[in-house]
C-alpha cells in the first residue's frame, strides 16, 4: 500500500488530496479547486469604464483590454498591490497540482468525501480515458452538482462580459506578462515552487457537469459498496458539511479509513457520530460518541449569536449586512439564529438569499433527515420541517432570488436588509455587486469567512469603509483531538501529514506505529498480515483427508475455483469430476522403505528382487521385477524412476509406492 | 449451526398479523410485531410467552426489527415493549419511525372507540415505545453487535417498507415483510442485492393471483368516481391514513387538474393532513418521479384537498371523501358509510385488501344489500361499490420473482392464506426447486445451511490462483459445422484458460487451517520432496528407407540431422494424433507434452529399454526415451502407442 499526497489543502474550501494505491489499485481521494486562487482575477468591473477613462488619459488609444492592464503593470515596480494589478480577463480555475503527473485513465476508484472535494471532478471526467468509478455520498452528490452549477451560471457574467476566447490560451497566461505581475500575484499563479502554472485550467461547461453526474455512484451512509469484488467502501458521517463523510476501505488484506477531516461537532446540521477502522484493524465497527465534545459546540453556536448579533446592531444602525458564507451548513443555522434575534429585537427587516441555486438548495436541505443530526432528526419525527427557513419563507421573512437582478427582487428590494449571497472569494456572484453597492457605507456589515485572504479579496473594492466580520468555524478536527480519537480507533498503522508531527506526539501507552508523509512525497506503508482468508465452500467432513504421521496432522488437496467477493476470498471445489477418476498423489515425501515396497508388490502379485549397492543407504536401490512381466523400479535419494513396457505393470508398481508413503 | 424460524402468532397461514422470531448462530431476531385488528381478546397480539417463558425478553432477543408502519406489522410493538416489557434495540426505517406513531395512535383510538374496551396500551406507551427505535437507512449496513449485521432494502409497499437482511457469521437471511414488486403511483419496486442466502421469509398475500395492468385500473376507478360526482353523488374511500390514501389522492389530483374538476376532494380528519406533511419531508422514499419534483412544488402538496368536516356529513352536492380506517372496520369510515351507503347515487370505492370479517370484506363479495352491524344496527346497502385491486402486495409472479432472483436455498412463506400458500409452495418447489416450508402459527422451521471452512491462505497460494493457465490448440473446420468457410483451407488457434486452482489445506491440531501451494507444503512440513517418474525406452522399427540407407555414412553431423529429421516426423505425426489432448512442443533434440519427455535414445545400453520376447533382427530399429510423471500416465501410453504403431517412413 502506498499513499501519496497530491496537496495538503488548504481550509475548509480546498481539502487535501491524496493518491492512495491499495491491492493494485489507484484511488484517488477528493478532487477539489483551490478557489482562493481566484483572487488574483478582477471581479466583473461594473464601473470599468471609469477605470478606463481614467487610464486613457495616460496613454494613447488602446486596442484591447488586454494591451491596457499590460501597460498598467509595466509602469509600477513592487508597489503595494492595487485594483489595477489584478488580472482582468475570464479567469482560470486552478486545480490540484500534482495530479496532472498522474496518467488520468490509469486511476481505478475516485473517492469524494465532501461537496468541496467535488468541485474538481468535471475538469477529470471530460478527459477522454478517464474510466474510474467514483463514489460520493448521496447529499454530497446534490450539493456538489449545485455548487458546480451555481459555479458555472456564475461564471457565465464573465463570459458574456469579456465574450468568447477564441483560441487555446489566454492572454494573461502569456509568460511575459506573467512575468510583470506583482510577486504576491505570481506566487499564486506558479505557486511557491513555481510548478503550478499547469494547473490552471478553464472552467468545466453545465454539460461536462451533468456528463460527471452521470459517471458518478451514490451511496448512503453506511452503505457498502464494492469495487470489483475486491476492494469494500463504505461512507461514514464525518460531521463537516451535510453529506461528508469519512472512508473504510477493505480489502482482502488491508482495511484503511480515510480520515480527512473529522469534525466532532454536534450542533452542524449533521450526523457526527460514526467511523472506525484504522489500517489493519480488525472488522468489527464501533461508533465514536464520546469525543463529541459540548464545549466545543458551545463555542460554535457563540461564534454564529455573535455573527447575529453584531448584524442585528449594524440594521439597527440603518446600515445593511452581506453574508458571503458559503457553508450550507452554517447558512442553514445562521438563518434561523438570525431570525430569531431579529424576532426579539423586534426589528422588521427582510432577509434576501440571492443565489442560482437558493430554491433547489433550500427544499433539497428540507428532504434529507436521514443526512443530518440526530436533534434534527427528531423534528421529523414530532412532524415539523427539518429546518425553520420552511415556516420563514412561507411568513415571506426569507425572500428566495435566483439573481441581483432578478424583477422581483428589484421591486421587493428594501434596505436595510440581510443578505445571503455567494460567492466567498468575493470575486463571483452576486456578492460582487452588493459589495459594490455597500463598501463606502460604514453603517454596512461584510460578514466573511476566516481563510479568506480579506485584503486580497477585497482589493477591488477599495477603500472599503464598511465593517468586516471576519469569523472563523471549525473546518476539522482539532489536533488535540487526534490523540483521543486514535485511542479510540486503536488502528494498528496511523499516517498523518508531516505538519501535524509536531502537534501529534503519541505516547508510548498508544500501540501503533505512526508515519508522516509530506506533499509530493510517496510513502509506503508496509503490510501487516502476510496471509489472506479464505472460505471453501464444503463442509469439512466432505473433503478427503489423508493424515500424516506425524504432529497430528491432516492435508488434503483442493481443486477448484477461487472467487473474490466482498473483499474475501470463497473458494469453490471443483465439481467432482476428478472423483470418478482414481486419486493419486502428485507429490511425495521422504523416502520409500524398500522392504515394504517388496512385500507390497507381492502382495499385488508381482514378484522381483532386489538389488542394492554396498555402501549404499537401505533406501536406495534397484528392483527388477520378473513377473507378471519385465520391470525396473530404480530408488534413489530423492527420486524414483519406473521403467515398464506394460501399462497396467507401470502403475501397479505406482500404487504400490504411493500406499508406503507420504504423499498428496 | 441450524436457523431456526419460529412462526409465532399470526404470520403463518394468516393476513391479519407478522411476527417471525428466527434463531441463528445464537442470536434471535424478531421481525415485525403485528396485532390482528378483528380480535378484541389475547389473539389480538402474538403469543410472546413463545419466545421466553420467564418473559424476559430482553436476553431473549437481540433485536427487533419493524418492516413498515401497518397494524398487522407494527401494532404490537408498543404492548410488546410498555407492557410486556422488551427494552432492546428495535429497528426501523425512518419513515416508518415517522409515521408508526400515527398508525399505532389511530390503532388505539378505533379498539377504544370501537368497543369501548379497556385500553391495552396508552398513548403515552406509544410514545415511549417510539424513543426505543433507531431509525435506519437503505442498505445502511448496521452492525446491532459484534456477530449480527442487518441492512434494509427497498420494498416499495408504502413509504418506507423495506425488507431485511440480516447476517450472523455465514448465514444470512432476509425477510420481506410486505413488498411491492411494480412501481405505483408515488413508490418505487422493491429493490433488493443479488444475495447470497441461506433462507427468504417472504409474505405471500397474493399468492396466487395475478395482475393485470395498473393503468386499465387506475382508468376505472377515476372513471367510476368521475361518472358518481358528475351525477351528484358521494364517493367514499375508506382508507388507512398512510399509505394508499396518498396515492389515490395524487391520482385524483392529477385527473382534477387535467379535467379542471371543481368538485371538492376531502380528507377525513387531520391525521391524513399531517401525515401528508411527513410524507413531503420523506419525499425521497418515493418513486423516481415524484422525488424529482421536490424542488419546485412537492407533489404531496394537494391543492384541491381539504379538510372534512363532520357538519358536511348532510351537505347536499357532491364530494369525495378519504375516511380513515380502511375495510370499513369502525370509526369514521364506518359512520359515514351509515350515512352514505342507502342513496343510490352514492360510491364506496374499497382500494385493497380487506380482512374475512369486515365490512369491507362483505361488501366486496357484492351481492350484499343489508349489513347487520349489531343486533339493532342494519344498513340498507343501495349505493355502488368499486371495488379495485391497489392492494400494494406483490402477485404470485412478483414473490416467484423475487425467490428465483435471490435463489436462497430455502423459502418460508408467511402473511397468506393456507391453500394458496401451499400452491405457492408447490410451484417454487418444482418450478425453482428450493426448499419451500409454510409453516402453522407457533411452527417452528428448522433449516441447516451449509458452513463454510475457514482457513488462511498463503500469498504463493494466491498468486498461483490469479496466474492464467494458456492452453493452445488448433481449431478445425469440423468443430464449426455451421460456418461457410468448408471450402477453404482455414484453421485457427484457440487459446483457452480454463483455471483450476490447486492448493493444499493443511489442518494441525489447535491451529488455524491453512491453505498453501504444493511447493510450500514441503517447506511447511520440513521434509524432502521424492519424485516419483516413469521411464520407457521404446522401439521404433524401420523398414529399409532411404534415410537409413543414406545414414551409411556415420558421421556425427549427419546423426544429428537425423535425429532431428526423426524427432521433427514424430513431432507432425503426434501433433495431427493429438489434437486435443495437450500441447506439443518441439525442441529439436526432444519433444515435450506436459510432463512427457521424449528424445531419440543413442545408448546402447540403455537402463530403461525393457527387452520382452524375442527382436525382430530383419527390421532396423529406433529407440525413443521417454519420461513422465504420474499425472500424465494416460497420455503417456497413448503417445507410445502412437509412436510404436508408426510407420517412420511412410511419412
Amino acid at each position: 500500500m502506498k499513499l501519496t499526497c497530491l496537496s495538503k489543502g488548504d481550509g475548509f474550501h480546498f481539502p487535501p488530496c491524496h493518491i492512495l494505491i491499495i491491492c493494485g489499485f489507484r484511488i484517488l481521494l477528493e478532487c477539489p479547486v483551490d478557489l482562493s486562487a481566484l483572487t488574483i482575477f478582477s471581479p466583473v468591473p461594473s464601473d470599468f469604464h471609469t477605470v478606463l477613462d481614467e487610464e486613457n488619459s495616460d496613454h494613447a488609444a488602446q486596442d484591447s483590454l488586454n494591451a491596457e492592464t499590460v501597460c498598467w503593470k509595466r509602469q509600477k515596480a513592487e508597489k503595494p498591490l492595487e485594483a489595477k494589478n489584478l488580472i482582468y480577463a475570464e479567469p482560470w480555475y486552478k486545480t490540484v497540482k500534482n495530479l496532472h503527473l498522474w496518467n488520468v485513465s490509469f486511476i481505478d476508484i475516485v473517492v469524494i468525501s465532501s461537496p468541496m472535494g467535488m468541485l474538481g471532478l468535471p475538469f477529470l471526467t471530460r478527459v477522454t480515458g478517464f474510466s474510474a468509478k467514483i463514489y460520493v455520498t448521496e447529499a454530497t452528490a446534490r450539493l456538489g452538482q449545485l455548487m458546480m452549477e451555481d459555479l458555472v451560471s456564475m461564471h457565465m457574467e464573465f463570459r458574456q462580459f469579456y465574450g468568447f476566447e477564441e483560441s487555446g490560451f489566454p492572454q494573461w497566461m502569456d509568460r511575459k506578462e506573467l512575468e510583470l505581475l506583482p510577486s504576491a500575484l505570481r506566487e499564486i499563479v506558479f505557486g511557491k515552487d513555481g510548478e503550478e502554472l499547469g494547473s490552471w485550467m478553464p472552467l468545466y461547461s453545465a454539460a461536462d457537469v451533468e456528463d460527471c453526474m452521470g459517471k458518478v455512484q451514490t451511496l448512503r451512509f453506511g452503505e457498502e459498496a464494492c469495487y470489483n469484488g475486491t476492494l469494500t467502501m463504505k461512507a461514514f458521517s464525518s460531521g463537516l458539511e451535510i453529506g461528508a463523510c469519512n472512508w473504510t476501505i477493505n480489502g482482502p488484506r488491508r482495511n484503511f479509513l480515510s480520515m480527512e477531516r473529522e469534525n466532532v461537532h454536534s450542533s452542524t446540521p449533521l450526523t457526527t457520530d460514526s467511523s472506525n477502522l484504522g489500517d489493519g484493524n480488525s472488522n468489527s465497527e464501533e461508533f465514536i460518541k464520546s469525543l463529541l465534545n459540548i464545549d466545543e459546540s458551545l463555542e460554535e453556536m457563540e461564534k454564529l449569536a455573535f455573527v447575529c448579533s453584531c448584524a442585528v446592531d449594524s440594521v439597527k444602525g440603518g446600515g445593511s449586512v452581506l453574508i458571503s458564507i458559503n457553508r450550507i451548513g452554517l447558512v442553514l443555522q445562521l438563518l434561523e439564529q438570525m431570525s430569531i434575534f431579529l424576532e426579539s429585537s423586534t426589528l422588521k427587516v427582510p432577509i434576501y438569499i440571492i443565489s442560482s441555486i437558493g430554491e433547489e438548495l433550500l427544499s433539497f436541505t428540507n428532504i434529507i433527515p436521514e443526512w443530518l443530526c440526530e436533534h434534527r432528526q427528531q423534528k421529523l419525527f414530532s412532524g415539523e420541517p427539518l429546518f425553520a427557513h420552511v415556516e420563514l419563507i412561507k411568513e415571506g421573512k426569507i425572500h428566495l432570488h435566483p439573481a441581483v437582478h432578478s424583477p422581483i427582487l428589484l421591486s421587493n428590494w428594501q434596505e436595510p436588509c440581510i443578505v445571503f449571497a455567494p460567492h466567498w472569494t468575493l470575486r463571483l456572484g452576486p456578492v460582487v455587486h452588493l459589495l459594490r453597492r455597500w463598501c463606502g457605507d460604514q453603517r454596512s456589515l461584510l460578514v466573511l469567512e476566516s481563510g479568506v485572504d480579506a485584503d486580497m479579496a477585497l482589493l477591488p473594492f477599495k477603500p472599503v469603509a464598511m465593517k468586516i466580520l471576519q469569523c472563523s468555524f471549525l473546518s476539522g478536527i482539532k489536533s488535540q483531538k487526534i490523540q483521543p480519537l486514535l485511542k479510540i480507533l486503536q488502528p494498528k498503522l496511523v499516517v498523518l501529514p508531516e505538519y501535524l508531527r509536531q502537534e501529534v506526539t503519541c505516547s508510548s501507552t498508544i500501540l501503533f506505529s505512526v508515519f508522516h508523509f509530506s506533499d509530493k512525497e510517496t510513502l509506503r506503508i508496509p503490510s501487516l498480515k502476510d496471509s489472506s482468508e479464505v472460505e471453501i465452500a464444503t463442509k469439512a467432513s466432505q473433503l478427503k483427508w489423508r493424515k500424516l504421521k506425524k504432529k497430528g496432522m491432516k492435508i488434503t488437496r483442493l481443486e477448484g475455483e477461487l472467487l473474490m467477493n466482498q473483499s474475501r476470498y470463497l473458494l469453490f471445489p471443483a465439481k467432482m469430476t476428478t472423483s470418478s477418476k482414481q486419486r493419486t498423489s502428485l507429490l511425495h515425501m521422504g523416502s520409500p522403505n524398500l522392504e515394504r515396497l517388496l512385500t507390497m508388490l507381492s502382495n499385488m502379485n508381482v514378484s522381483g528382487s532386489l538389488e542394492q549397492r554396498m555402501g549404499e543407504s537401505d533406501n536406495v536401490g534397484v528392483i527388477h521385477v520378473h513377473d507378471p512381466y519385465k520391470a525396473l523400479i530404480e530408488v534413489g535419494a530423492t527420486s524414483t524412476v519406473i521403467t515398464s513396457a506394460d501399462e497396467k505393470l507401470a502403475g501397479l508398481i505406482f500404487k504400490a509406492i504411493d500406499s508406503i508413503m507420504e504423499g498428496i | 449451526m441450524a436457523i431456526e424460524s419460529l412462526v409465532l402468532a399470526g404470520a403463518g397461514q394468516e393476513v391479519g398479523k407478522s411476527c417471525v422470531v428466527v434463531s441463528m448462530g445464537g442470536k434471535r431476531i424478531m421481525f415485525d410485531c403485528g396485532m390482528h385488528m378483528d380480535f378484541t381478546d389475547h389473539r389480538r397480539y402474538p403469543d410472546f410467552s413463545r419466545i421466553s417463558k420467564s418473559r424476559d425478553f430482553d436476553s431473549a432477543l437481540t433485536c427487533v426489527i419493524i418492516t413498515h408502519f401497518h397494524s398487522d406489522h407494527i401494532g404490537a410493538l408498543a404492548y410488546f415493549t410498555e407492557v410486556c416489557g422488551y427494552n432492546g434495540p428495535i429497528y426501523m426505517t425512518y419513515p416508518t419511525k415517522a409515521l408508526a406513531p400515527l398508525m399505532l395512535e389511530d390503532n388505539r383510538r378505533i379498539l377504544v372507540e370501537r368497543s369501548g374496551e379497556e385500553e391495552h396500551f396508552t398513548s403515552d406507551h406509544i410514545a415511549k415505545c417510539m424513543k426505543k427505535v433507531i431509525a435506519v437507512d437503505l442498505k445502511q449496513t448496521v452492525q446491532v453487535d459484534e456477530d449480527l449485521q442487518i441492512r434494509a432494502y427497498y420494498a416499495g409497499h408504502v413509504l418506507g417498507a423495506a425488507m431485511f437482511y440480516a447476517k450472523v457469521g455465514d448465514n444470512a437471511i432476509v425477510y420481506t415483510g410486505d413488498y411491492n414488486m411494480t412501481p405505483d403511483r408515488h413508490l418505487g419496486a422493491a429493490q433488493i442485492d443479488r444475495l447470497k442466502l441461506d433462507l427468504l421469509i417472504t409474505e405471500s398475500t397474493y399468492a396466487t393471483t395475478v395482475r393485470d395492468s395498473k393503468y386499465a385500473r387506475e382508468r376505472e376507478f377515476l372513471k367510476a368516481v368521475h361518472q358518481c360526482v358528475a351525477s351528484g353523488g358521494k364517493v367514499l374511500i375508506p382508507t388507512f391514513a398512510l399509505g394508499r390514501a396518498q396515492e389515490l389522492c395524487i391520482l385524483l389530483e392529477d385527473y382534477w387538474e387535467r379535467l379542471n374538476l371543481k368538485v371538492p376532494i376531502y380528507f377525513s380528519a387531520g391525521l391524513t393532513l399531517q401525515a401528508n406533511t411527513y410524507y413531503k419531508m420523506l419525499i425521497s422514499w418515493t418513486s423516481q418521479k415524484v422525488k424529482e419534483t421536490y424542488a419546485k412544488s412537492n407533489a404531496f402538496e394537494f391543492k384541491n384537498v381539504h379538510n372534512f368536516d363532520c357538519s358536511m356529513l348532510d351537505a347536499p352536492g357532491p364530494c369525495v371523501l378519504f375516511a380513515t380506517p380502511g375495510m370499513l372496520i369502525g370509526g369514521f369510515s364506518l359512520q359515514v358509510f351509515r350515512q352514505w351507503a342507502p342513496s343510490e347515487l352514492n360510491l364506496v370505492a374499497l382500494p385493497g385488501y380487506c380482512a374475512a370479517g369486515s365490512i369491507g370484506r362483505k361488501l366486496m363479495s357484492g351481492k350484499c344489500t343489508t349489513i347487520y352491524l349489531d343486533k339493532d344496527t342494519q344498513i340498507d346497502v343501495r349505493c355502488q361499490i368499486h371495488q379495485m385491486s391497489f392492494s400494494p402486495h406483490t402477485d404470485a409472479k412478483g414473490i416467484m420473482d423475487l425467490v428465483k432472483f435471490l435463489s436462497p436455498n430455502h423459502v418460508i412463506l408467511v402473511h397468506g392464506e393456507k391453500p394458496k400458500m401451499a400452491s405457492l409452495k408447490g410451484r417454487i418447489q418444482s418450478e425453482l426447486e428450493i426448499k419451500c416450508y409454510d409453516p402453522a402459527n407457533n411452527e417452528t422451521v428448522c433449516i441447516h445451511p451449509t458452513h463454510r471452512v475457514k482457513a488462511s491462505a498463503s500469498d504463493q497460494f494466491i498468486r498461483s490462483c490469479l496466474k492464467p493457465n494458456f492452453k493452445f490448440s488448433k481449431g478445425s473446420l469440423e468443430d464449426k459445422p455451421d460456418s461457410g468457410l468448408k471450402d477453404m483451407n482455414y484453421s485457427w488457434l484457440r487459446v483457452h484458460d480454463e483455471r483450476v486452482d490447486e492448493g493444499i489445506l493443511v489442518m494441525e491440531k489447535s491451529k488455524k487451517a491453512k491453505v498453501v501451494h504444493q511447493d510450500e507444503l514441503l517447506l511447511l512440513l520440513g521434509e524432502k520432496k521424492h519424485e516419483i517418474q516413469f521411464a520407457y525406452c521404446s522401439s521404433v522399427h524401420i523398414d529399409q528407407l532411404a534415410v537409413t540407407k543414406d545414414m551409411d555414412v556415420t558421421s556425427e553431423s549427419n546423426l544429428l540431422a537425423d535425429k532431428c529429421s526423426l524427432m521433427q516426423r514424430l513431432f507432425a505425426k503426434l501433433s495431427n494424433e493429438l489434437r486435443r489432448e495437450g500441447n506439443i512442443q518441439y525442441f529439436g533434440e526432444h519433444l515435450q507434452v506436459e510432463s512427457f519427455h521424449v528424445s531419440v535414445c543413442s545408448k546402447d545400453n540403455c537402463p530403461y529399454r525393457i527387452l520382452d520376447g524375442p527382436q525382430n533382427k530383419s527390421r532396423a530399429v529406433v529407440y525413443f526415451c521417454c519420461t513422465w510423471s504420474v499425472a500424465d500416465e494416460k497420455l503417456a501410453w497413448k503417445i507410445i502407442s502412437i509412436m510404436e504403431n508408426f510407420d517412420l517412413c511412410a511419412t
